[in-house]
C-alpha cells in the first residue's frame, strides 16, 4: 500500500521572502522510485523548494509530507532523524573544505554510526567507487574540479543509504563530459539503489533525458506537469517556450519598462 | 520628519530583533556545550586555532605595552621620588586593566575576525546547510567548539599578556632605568592583592572572552552569504567587540573598584 503512495506530498505551499512572493499555492506529488524533475526559469525558487522539503525553511501556509510525516510539524530531533534518510546534493557540492575527500564521505558515517574504522573505510571506498573517484580519496576539496566535487558530494549523500536524494542544479557550469557523467550517475544510482530522486534544474535536454516526471514552475505556481514526452506535446505556450528555449513568448524578452520611444527621447511620464 | 522617525524606529526594531536572535543563538550554543565536552578533539583543534595561534601576537604586544608603561610611569613617579613603586604601577595597570582590555581587543582583531570570516564563508559555500541536511547540527559541531575555545583561551591570553608586560616593565625599569630589582618585585608582591587585583582581572578577561567570541561566532552565522556580506560581518565583529569590551570594562571597573 505504502509503495503506491507518493514519497513527498506538497499541498498548497505558500512562501515569501520579505515582500516577494516565491510560492503561491504549489501542489506536487513526488513518486517513489522515480526521477522527478522540477524545472523553471532562474529565480523561480526551485532551490527554495528543496529547502522547504528538507525543513530548512518553513512555508507560510500549506504542508509538505515526506514519507507520510509533515516535515514542519516535526520536533528538532525527529526532523534530524528524517534528514538521515534524505540526501541532498548542493549546487556547490558543499564539501567541508578542511578535510579530505575520504573524510568528507566518511563524515556522515562517523557522525551517525558507531561503525569501526575498517568498516567505514570499506563503505567510503564503495561509495567513491560508485561515483568513479576512489582514486581521488586523498585529495582535498580545493584540488577537485567542479564536476568531481559534485561527484564526491554525491558519494557523501548516498553514504547513509538514504531513501531519496535531492539534486540542486546538478548540471550547472559543467563541461559536456562531466555533465554526461552526472546525468548517468543520477539515473544509475536511482535505479540501482532504489532511490527516489528530485532534480531541480533548468537544463531541459539533460534533465528530460533521465526524468520520469517533470513539474514546470513559474511565478510561484506549477504551470505544467507530466512526463517529458507529454510536456513536449503540451499546448501550453509557456511550456513550449521553456522546453524549446525560445527567447520571447509568455515570458517576455524585455523587462517591464516604459514605452521605448518616449524613453529614448527622455520625455517625462 | 515622519520619514526620519520611521527610519529611526525601523533601525531600533532591527537592532533589538538582531539582539534577540543573538541571545537565542547563545542559548543554543550553551545547550550544545555538553556535546563538545564528549568530543574533546573538536575543542582541542579550536583551542589551537583560536588560542595558540594568537600566542605570538599577545606576547609581543604585552612586552611592548609593559615596556612603555615602565618608561612613562618612571618619569611620572620620579617627580615624586617614588620610582620604587614602578613595579606596583606596571603590575596593577596590567593585571587590572590593560591585560584584559588590550588582550581582548587584539583577540577580537586576530581570532574574532578569523572566526567570523571562517563561519561566514562556510555559510556562503553552503557547508552549514550541507551539515544540516546530513542531520548534523552546525551549532553543535562548528559554533559551540569555537565559542568554548574562545572562552577558555581569553583568560589565558590575558594572563600571559600581563605576565609578559610585567617582564617588559622589569627590563626597562631595572635594566635601563636602574631602579632597584628587589624593590620592583617586593613592592609588587606586597601591594598587588590576589582577590582585588588578580581575580578581578581574571573575571574581566572571562567576560571579554565571552562577549568577543559570542559576537564573532554569531556574526559569522548571521552573515549574508556573499563575499560582501562576509566582509561586512567581519568588520562588525571587530567594531562591535571593541565597543562591547570597552563598555563592559567601564561597567566591571565601576562594580569592582567603584567603592575604593
Amino acid at each position: 500500500m505504502t509503495e503506491n503512495k507518493p514519497l513527498i506530498k506538497i499541498r498548497d505551499v505558500h512562501f515569501s521572502r520579505g515582500s516577494k512572493l516565491i510560492f503561491d499555492g504549489v501542489n506536487m506529488d513526488i513518486q517513489r522510485g522515480k526521477v522527478t524533475a522540477i524545472m523553471g526559469p532562474s529565480g523561480t525558487g526551485k532551490t527554495t523548494l528543496l529547502k522547504l522539503i528538507g525543513g530548512q525553511l518553513r512555508p507560510s501556509k500549506g504542508s509538505i509530507e515526506v514519507d507520510g510525516r509533515d516535515v514542519h510539524k516535526l520536533r528538532h530531533a525527529e526532523l534530524y532523524k528524517l534528514r538521515k534518510r534524505m540526501g541532498m546534493l548542493f549546487q556547490s557540492g558543499a564539501l567541508l573544505t578542511d578535510i579530505s575527500v575520504f573524510d568528507n564521505v566518511a563524515y556522515p558515517l562517523r557522525e551517525h554510526t558507531k561503525l569501526p574504522e575498517t568498516m567505514i573505510r570499506h563503505l567510503v571506498l564503495m561509495k567513491l567507487q560508485a561515483v568513479g573517484l576512489r582514486g581521488a580519496r586523498d585529495l582535498m576539496p580545493s584540488e577537485l574540479s567542479g564536476g568531481m566535487a559534485r561527484r564526491v558530494a554525491l558519494a557523501r549523500a548516498i553514504a547513509l543509504d538514504p531513501m531519496m536524494i535531492m539534486y540542486d542544479e546538478p548540471f550547472t557550469g559543467q563541461d559536456p563530459i562531466s555533465m554526461g557523467v552526472l546525468v548517468q550517475l543520477i539515473k544509475v544510482l536511482n535505479d540501482a539503489l532504489g532511490l527516489s530522486s528530485i532534480v531541480v534544474s533548468h537544463d531541459v535536454q539533460e534533465t528530460c533525458a533521465i526524468a520520469d516526471y517533470v513539474y514546470l514552475v513559474s511565478n510561484g505556481k506549477v504551470v505544467d506537469h507530466g512526463s517529458p514526452a507529454d510536456l513536449a506535446q503540451s499546448e501550453s505556450q509557456w511550456s513550449q517556450q521553456f522546453m524549446q528555449g525560445m527567447a520571447d513568448g509568455p515570458v517576455p524578452f524585455h523587462y517591464a519598462a516604459r514605452e521605448y520611444a518616449s524613453d529614448l527621447l527622455g520625455v517625462n511620464e | 520628519m515622519v520619514g526620519y522617525l520611521q527610519g529611526l524606529g525601523a533601525r531600533s526594531l532591527g537592532m533589538f530583533e538582531r539582539l534577540g536572535r543573538g541571545a537565542v543563538f547563545f542559548i543554543n550554543i550553551l545547550l550544545c556545550i555538553p556535546s563538545v565536552l564528549v568530543r574533546p578533539r573538536l575543542l582541542v583543534a579550536q583551542l589551537h586555532s583560536v588560542g595558540v595561534l594568537s600566542f605570538s601576537l599577545i606576547v609581543v604586544a604585552g612586552l611592548f605595552v609593559g615596556m612603555v608603561l615602565a618608561l612613562q610611569g618612571f618619569y611620572t613617579l620620579s617627580d615624586f621620588g617614588a620610582e620604587g613603586m614602578l613595579g606596583v604601577m606596571v603590575a596593577a595597570s596590567l593585571v587590572r586593566e590593560l591585560g584584559p582590555v588590550v588582550a581582548a581587543l587584539l583577540f577580537a582583531g586576530r581570532a574574532g575576525s578569523a572566526l567570523t570570516a571562517e563561519i561566514g564563508l562556510m555559510k556562503a559555500t553552503e557547508q552549514l546547510s550541507g551539515m544540516e541536511m546530513m542531520a548534523v547540527d552546525p551549532v553543535a559541531r562548528i559554533m559551540a567548539p569555537r565559542f568554548l575555545a574562545g572562552l577558555l583561551s581569553m583568560p589565558i591570553l590575558a594572563t600571559l599578556f600581563s605576565a609578559v608586560g610585567i617582564l617588559g616593565g622589569y627590563f626597562i625599569g631595572v635594566g635601563l632605568l636602574g631602579i632597584d630589582e628587589g624593590g620592583y618585585w617586593s613592592q609588587m608582591q606586597a601591594k598587588i592583592d590576589f582577590n582585588q587585583d588578580i581575580m578581578n582581572g581574571l573575571i574581566k578577561s572571562i567576560v571579554f572572552g565571552w562577549v568577543v567570541t559570542w559576537i564573532a561566532v554569531f556574526e559569522g552565522y548571521d552573515a549574508i552569504p556573499t563575499s560582501e556580506g562576509v566582509s561586512r560581518a567581519t568588520t562588525r565583529t571587530v567594531v562591535h567587540s571593541a565597543f562591547a569590551v570597552l563598555l563592559l570594562d567601564f561597567i566591571l571597573t565601576a562594580l569592582m573598584f567603584g567603592d575604593i
